[in-house]
């Protein structure tokens, strides 16, 4: 860009002094949204973060002199610092000047307090986009005004619909080097309406802006781009909802029994969903004892209801077998209680997720051993679902879970603690994937255990054949083969390979 | 400073103390979630007390998520020697006051070779006398899971830090080989000699801290309220004048100033701001106009480029 002096000399004026505004008593009425950043490498998303940390004035005078600092020569031709440094905060990633790992930030307006989770835009990192879109309310996705929808941008939308985000916000960046071309804004968000709508996103908002002079962003663009009159980020911001897990029935993961002396005895965990008062039936589970709630205990004083988000001291009025794991439910509305279940997941690490191997998932707050099978990997760049018999890193998958002792989930899109676990890899220790619940594998299926039996549902003479193998021959008390017709067989395996 | 006692307030839900707001309710139950967590999950949790403002919040957040039993692990406090009087005097009532376990170590060999942060500098003292201390004192208690009270707005390499941040035998933390944390599903998993640092405070910003103090009545350590106060100026810091050990250098002289401090370390290291805040209304407005962040007070962070990020790595909390 070749401003002229005058022009530049006049921005620094306003833009480089801190941006005055009134320090009025933060009244905040709604809890803090957590929002998620995506875009590529060259979108400018970490200027905009910065703008938005700037000018609410999260950043202070020391850390901005540090930034002057560090930008060295680096300015822009504003003359502001260089805001990715103030996200950048690794050595590592100042060295390589990329974004390697997720950073959280937080800044407030007087209406409301937010957390960015900010995340790199390179491909090989969908894990970390995975890691900070699973708390997220919102995304934000940045396009380049003049490149329009990318290839990554379908695959971050894609990302952040499967981790449940269902508020997305276009910022079509890099609005003044199209001259603030109405047209070309229009084209761009119509597309991404287009692509949202395939995911089954409805809520979006798409705002053109200049992170860098900071139209849109906080302060409003009228003056460069008359024509919009739409709200500006962090309006939309402010106006968004948090998720809310009320929409299932009550659910609470013990996470300890807390039981300081005879008389007391107490499950402390945090509502997952739903709400509870004293009086209510619950059941435990998995092992579906019931009981009934006598008192919710916090430190401050005895409860006469919680809801979900509240870290409680539950009381039943029986004594009952209740440890860390079981999970404390409505009597009446359920979760999903099973050997296998189908679900979606995200492989974190380099040696992806291999079909048999067992795992351990922790859910909540409970841990068990898990065999996964890959069924489907997702094709990021067509959407369509490919059949894989594993995952690699990076990869969406679709497996099925077989448990060895009963499991306990709602599915993902009515819960999202309940439907969500992790993969524990007992080699390393390390967290290797992320899933979702999708359903509960159906007992009727093609292979399923009844009394450790594996039960073989097979057209006749592939049964035959199959029960002559050595495989099979040696181990006559472990399966039971049952002989169908082969329409009956071809619909049974439909539903598995679903 | 009053405080309330949860047995009576057990039995009267008429408290008078108004409900919290949504947000500063939100990161509490996220805390209480994370405290729980850990003290299930792990063997040997310790927590980390460093007497500040953080650790107060803490400290009251532990309290209220083992309620009504006791907190369940003991307290650590590293002490370097150059801690403020008046810390160490609230560090024992509070103590007291609460029947807590505390373990309090100090580097044996550092206090021994007389290492002081005048003779040694910043950066060396920093390292024997807190970032070894804290590895002796750990590898002594064989604890597996340290809660602090560190705060991602704090500081830039503290941004990427997960909730159970994960540290070899040698209590070293690899900032490119975290473990991915998603949800509020912890993975708690280590072999033995490995640990974990777990930090509840994680989501919180020194504003809430402030407001959580003042919704919450939580005691803090009377060096955060302004007061006038002996002090001499060094190295671009008003350092509290009050302790015999500090010797004044050449052109050095002690003056009367009413300052406060926004954190509190080391008193040679820690400086002192200029201020009129006697109150928790008072704190919380100069805040709110603010212009420098806390750590600027900290000669620590600034003895070297990505200083932090360095101390980090080798152990420091």
């Amino acid at each position: 860009m070749t401003a002229p002096a005058i022009a530049t000399a006049a921005l620094d004026e306003t833009a480089v002094a801190h941006p005055l505004q009134e320090t009025a008593r933060v009244a905040r009425d709604s809890r803090p949204l957590r929002l998620i950043t995506c875009g590529s490498v060259d979108d400018g998303k970490s200027t905009l973060i910065g703008r938005l940390l700037w000018d609410t004035k999260a950043v202070k005078e020391d850390q901005a002199a540090s930034l002057q600092r560090d930008s060295k020569g680096k300015q822009n031709d504003l003359g502001l610092p260089d805001f990715a440094l103030l996200l950048d905060g690794l050595q590592a990633e100042r060295e390589q000047g990329i974004t390697i790992d997720v950073a959280y930030r937080y800044f407030s307006t007087d209406k409301r307090s937010f957390i960015v989770a900010d995340t790199p835009g390179h491909e090989q990192y969908t894990r970390n986009m995975a890691t900070g879109a699973s708390t997220a309310d919102l995304a934000v996705l940045l396009v380049d005004a003049r490149v329009g929808l990318l290839e990554q941008t379908r695959r971050h939308a894609t990302i952040a619909t499967l981790m449940g985000i269902k508020q997305f916000v276009l910022a079509v960046n890099k609005i003044d080097l199209t001259d603030y071309d109405r047209s070309r804004f229009e084209q761009i968000s119509h597309e991404f309406k287009e692509l949202a709508l395939s995911l089954g996103v409805r809520q979006v908002t798409a705002i053109p802006v200049s992170a860098l002079k900071g139209e849109n962003v906080v302060y409003d663009g009228r003056a460069s781009m008359p024509w919009y009159e739409g709200p500006t980020l962090i309006e939309v911001l402010e106006l968004a909802t948090t998720r809310s897990a009320q929409t299932v029935g009550f659910r609470l993961p013990v996470q300890r029994v807390s039981r300081p002396g005879e008389s007391f005895r107490g499950y402390q965990g945090t509502v997952a969903g739903g709400s509870v008062k004293p009086g209510d039936s619950v059941v435990i589970l998995p092992s579906g004892m019931v009981a009934n709630v006598t008192k919710i205990v916090t430190f401050d004083l005895v409860r006469n209801a919680a809801v979900a988000g509240d870290a409680i001291t539950l009381v039943l009025d029986r004594q009952v077998d209740v440890s860390r794991g079981d999970l404390i439910a409505a009597i009446d509305s359920q979760p999903m209680t099973g050997l296998a279940f189908d679900a979606q997941l995200v492989a974190l690490q380099a040696e992806g997720i291999q079909p048999g191997k067992r795992y351990w998932l922790k859910s909540g707050s409970r841990r068990q051993r898990v065999q996964v099978q890959p069924i489907s990997q997702l094709d990021l760049k067509s959407g369509k679902w490919n059949h894989a018999d594993e995952l690699p890193m990076n990869a969406i998958g679709k497996v099925h879970l077989s448990f060895d002792e009963q499991a306990v989930f709602d599915a993902y899109e009515q819960n999202r603690t309940t439907g969500a676990f992790i993969l524990i890899d007992p080699d390393t220790n390390n967290t290797v994937a992320g899933g979702m619940i999708t359903a509960k594998r159906a007992a009727i299926g093609g292979i399923h255990t009844e009394d450790s039996r594996v039960i073989l549902s097979l057209p006749a003479d592939l049964a035959d054949q199959l029960m002559a193998t050595e495989i099979f021959a040696g181990r006559r008390e472990e399966a039971e083969v049952r002989r169908v017709t082969a329409a009956k067989a071809i619909e049974i395996i439909d539903t598995i390979d679903e | 400073m009053p405080h309330t006692h949860p047995e009576t307030e057990l039995h009267n839900p008429q408290s008078t103390k108004p409900p919290l707001d949504p947000h500063l309710k939100a990161l509490e139950n996220e805390a209480i979630h994370i405290f729980r967590e850990v003290a299930a999950e792990f063997e040997r949790p310790v927590m980390l007390y460093s007497i500040g403002k953080d650790s107060s919040v803490l400290l009251h957040l532990a309290r209220k998520a083992f309620y009504p039993g006791r907190v369940p692990f003991p307290l650590l406090h590293v002490d370097t020697g150059w801690k403020f009087r008046e810390m160490i005097a609230f560090r024992d009532e509070m103590v007291e006051k609460y029947d807590l376990d505390l373990v309090v170590h100090t580097n044996a060999r550092g206090a021994a070779e007389n290492v002081t942060p005048f003779t040694h500098g910043s950066a060396l003292y920093t390292d024997i006398m807190k970032t070894e201390a804290l590895r002796q004192a750990l590898d002594a208690g064989q604890y597996d899971a340290a809660f602090g009270g560190a705060r991602r707005d704090e500081e830039a390499s503290r941004a990427k830090e997960r909730i159970y941040s994960f540290r070899t035998p040698d209590h070293r933390w690899d900032p490119r080989n975290q473990r991915p944390e998603l949800w509020n599903v912890y993975n708690g998993m280590i072999r033995k000699g490995e640990s974990v640092r777990a930090f509840p405070l994680s989501n919180w910003t020194e504003v809430d801290i402030w407001r959580y103090i003042q919704a919450e009545e939580i005691p803090i350590v009377p060096l955060y309220f302004a007061k006038k106060r002996p002090i001499v100026e060094r190295d671009g810091m008003m350092i509290l004048a009050e302790d015999p050990r500090l010797e004044l250098l050449p052109g050095e002289a002690k003056r009367e100033e009413v300052i406060r401090f926004r954190t509190l370390g080391c008193f040679p290291l820690t400086g002192a701001i200029r201020s009129n805040a006697t109150t928790l209304d008072d704190i919380i407005s100069e805040l709110e106009t603010a212009t420098v962040s806390e750590r600027q007070g900290r000669a620590i962070d600034r003895d070297q480029a990505g200083s932090m990020e360095k101390k980090k790595r080798e152990g420091y909390f």
